[in-house]
């Protein structure tokens, strides 16, 4: 399915770049199936930092369908399931997965299940809902370990890390395509895979991978680093700062 | 203007930071409190993490108390003997405290100990007030009361360890105001608070100390206890977010000042029964929030 474009300063920055991609791929060979870029590979959280959105383009060498997948660093996590006693809800089981993306989106050229079979989709976790999460066999069985799963997955929605529903991927023309990936003010830090496919009659015909780091730049990330890397001299300055300001608030104080 | 707090991992407006420290500054100007115990479940409320929540505030409330115990000092209202002792106890109930934090995040029962000390704490020394004052408002109604004793001999003087302390005018055991510090010091580590509001009923009822130098001295204490905590929050658990301590500082610095000139507008006793209130009224959202059946009883806990 393609669609009429919307935003032409968008297509403007994605032709261009493209033209600036395509002459440095022409060539001896003529035809990659897929190419893709991001407009910028690094995201940048500063101190006014409250999301934004990174341009994916790219162009694909004949007609099919086009589905990205963006994975953030992969982290533990831990989940509590709450339970009531006396009346109070209480954190009362645990459960810890090992290796959990931080951060998963899918944009898709058309709805995923038109696109390809379940076998295909399973196996390339493409949809939130076919992500490969593994539990600790010995801990749960299968019917619980279900819960724990999609409990996960609710919760990352509601944070904003998990995508509610697949994001777009715009095809202008034949050959290009475009699709915006949008990143919430709370996202996760660290270095995140672009995956791009190119799949026609159910199969992959092309794959690309794009690195994207999302870190925290300026004072914040020194804020941060310090206080993880010297965390007793960070705990020391703030005494220091608090004692300062502290006294300033009583030098003013007296004036009145 | 959203400002991204580099500890807290969380985006949240300037204004709204400035104007709480604003808000709760003059509550605690206007009251004589410190306002640890309004921060840090506001801070709760409008989504920093419980753990960093606390952290932060013990660090606010060294610049407050400095702030405030200056001018008592300069006033001669402060008795540093007391507060030494009551420091030797704090230092290490704070360093227990800050210990049992991190075992309590470990297991994943930090949020609910934090808001359950609230609500208990709250409660309690809300109702105490409440009662209290009016009680003090019946009294003056019925006018003069005779005076009493200086204060009742209980089982308390029986205790070893004597001690005098001439700026209290007291001669008691060590191991009271010893143990009243250890606890607040646990207090200062788990809730984020700087305790005075135990520590001052705690030092007046039972203790028996006058009024004069309870204030001054129990902020002395104060400044030392939540910078040790300070210090471990951030050695220990980086909880501590210096960015939102200063802008919640910074509003609080204004609000106590406009604080105290409006409390010399209301009378002690109402203005006691009003502190009572708000007092009771977070308590009461607290403990309404653990109750509620939650949206999901599956929760994203801490991962390091």
């Amino acid at each position: 399915m393609r669609r009429p474009d919307r935003h032409g300063k968008a297509i403007a920055l994605g032709v261009g770049a493209l033209a600036v991609l395509g002459l440095a791929v022409a060539g001896p060979l003529r035809a990659a199936p897929l190419v893709a870029d991001l407009s910028k590979h690094l995201v940048a959280i500063t101190t006014g930092f409250a999301g934004t959105d990174v341009l994916l383009f790219g162009a694909v060498d004949g007609p099919g369908d086009v589905v990205v997948i963006i994975w953030g660093p992969p982290e533990q996590v831990v989940m509590h399931r709450k339970s009531r006693i006396a009346g109070i809800w209480i954190n009362t089981a645990q459960m810890t997965f090992e290796r959990v993306p931080s951060f998963y989106s899918v944009a898709s050229s058309r709805s995923l299940d038109e696109i390809a079979s379940e076998h295909v989709l399973s196996r390339l976790e493409m949809g939130v809902e076919r992500l490969n999460l593994p539990l600790p066999h010995a801990k749960a069985s299968p019917n619980i370990a279900r819960n724990w799963r999609d409990a996960l997955i609710r919760n990352k929605q509601r944070l904003g890390h998990y995508a509610r529903e697949v994001g777009q991927v715009i095809f202008l023309g034949e050959n290009l395509f475009r699709a915006l990936v949008e990143f919430p003010a709370n996202v996760p830090t660290g270095t995140y895979q672009i995956e791009v496919y190119l799949l026609r009659d159910g199969r992959v015909i092309s794959a690309q991978t794009t690195p994207l780091i999302v870190g925290k730049i300026g004072l914040e990330a020194e804020v941060y680093d310090f206080a993880h890397n010297y965390a007793a001299v960070y705990g020391l300055i703030a005494i220091l700062v608090a004692l300062v300001a502290g006294w300033l608030a009583h030098v003013a104080f007296r004036r009145h | 203007m959203q400002i991204y707090l580099p500890i807290a991992e969380i985006s949240l407006d300037t204004l709204l930071l400035l104007g709480l420290g604003g808000l709760i500054g003059f509550l605690s100007g206007l009251f004589g409190v410190g306002g640890g115990f309004l921060m840090t479940p506001a801070l709760i409320f409008i989504g920093v993490p419980p753990p960093v929540a606390v952290g932060t505030e013990a660090n606010q409330i060294v610049a407050s108390s400095v702030s405030g115990v200056l001018a008592h000092w300069r006033r001669g209202n402060v008795d540093f003997k007391m507060g030494g002792v009551l420091l030797l106890g704090g230092l290490v109930g704070s360093s227990f405290g800050v210990w049992l934090f991190l075992v309590l995040r470990s297991v994943g029962q930090i949020d609910l100990v934090i808001k359950l000390s609230y609500v208990t704490f709250l409660g309690v020394i809300g109702a105490l007030m409440f009662v209290e004052s009016l009680r003090a408002i019946r009294r003056r109604r019925t006018a003069g009361s005779g005076r009493g004793k200086l204060h009742k001999h209980t089982w308390v003087h029986g205790l070893p360890f004597k001690m005098r302390f001439r700026r209290s005018k007291l001669y008691i055991s060590a191991l009271l105001p010893l143990g009243v510090g250890f606890l607040v010091g646990i207090l200062a580590a788990v809730m984020g608070v700087g305790g005075g509001f135990i520590m001052v009923p705690a030092m007046i009822y039972l203790l028996g100390m006058p009024t004069s130098v309870v204030v001054g001295t129990s902020l002395f204490q104060i400044i030392f206890v939540t910078a040790n905590v300070t210090f471990l929050q951030a050695y220990a658990n980086q909880t501590v977010d210096v960015v939102l301590a200063l802008l919640l500082l910074t509003g609080a610095v204004v609000g106590a000042q406009l604080g105290a000139k409006a409390s010399v507008l209301l009378r002690g006793e109402q203005l006691r029964i009003l502190l009572a209130i708000l007092v009771l009224a977070v308590c009461a959202k607290l403990a309404y929030d653990l109750t509620v059946t939650p949206d999901d009883i599956y929760v994203l806990g801490f991962s390091k």
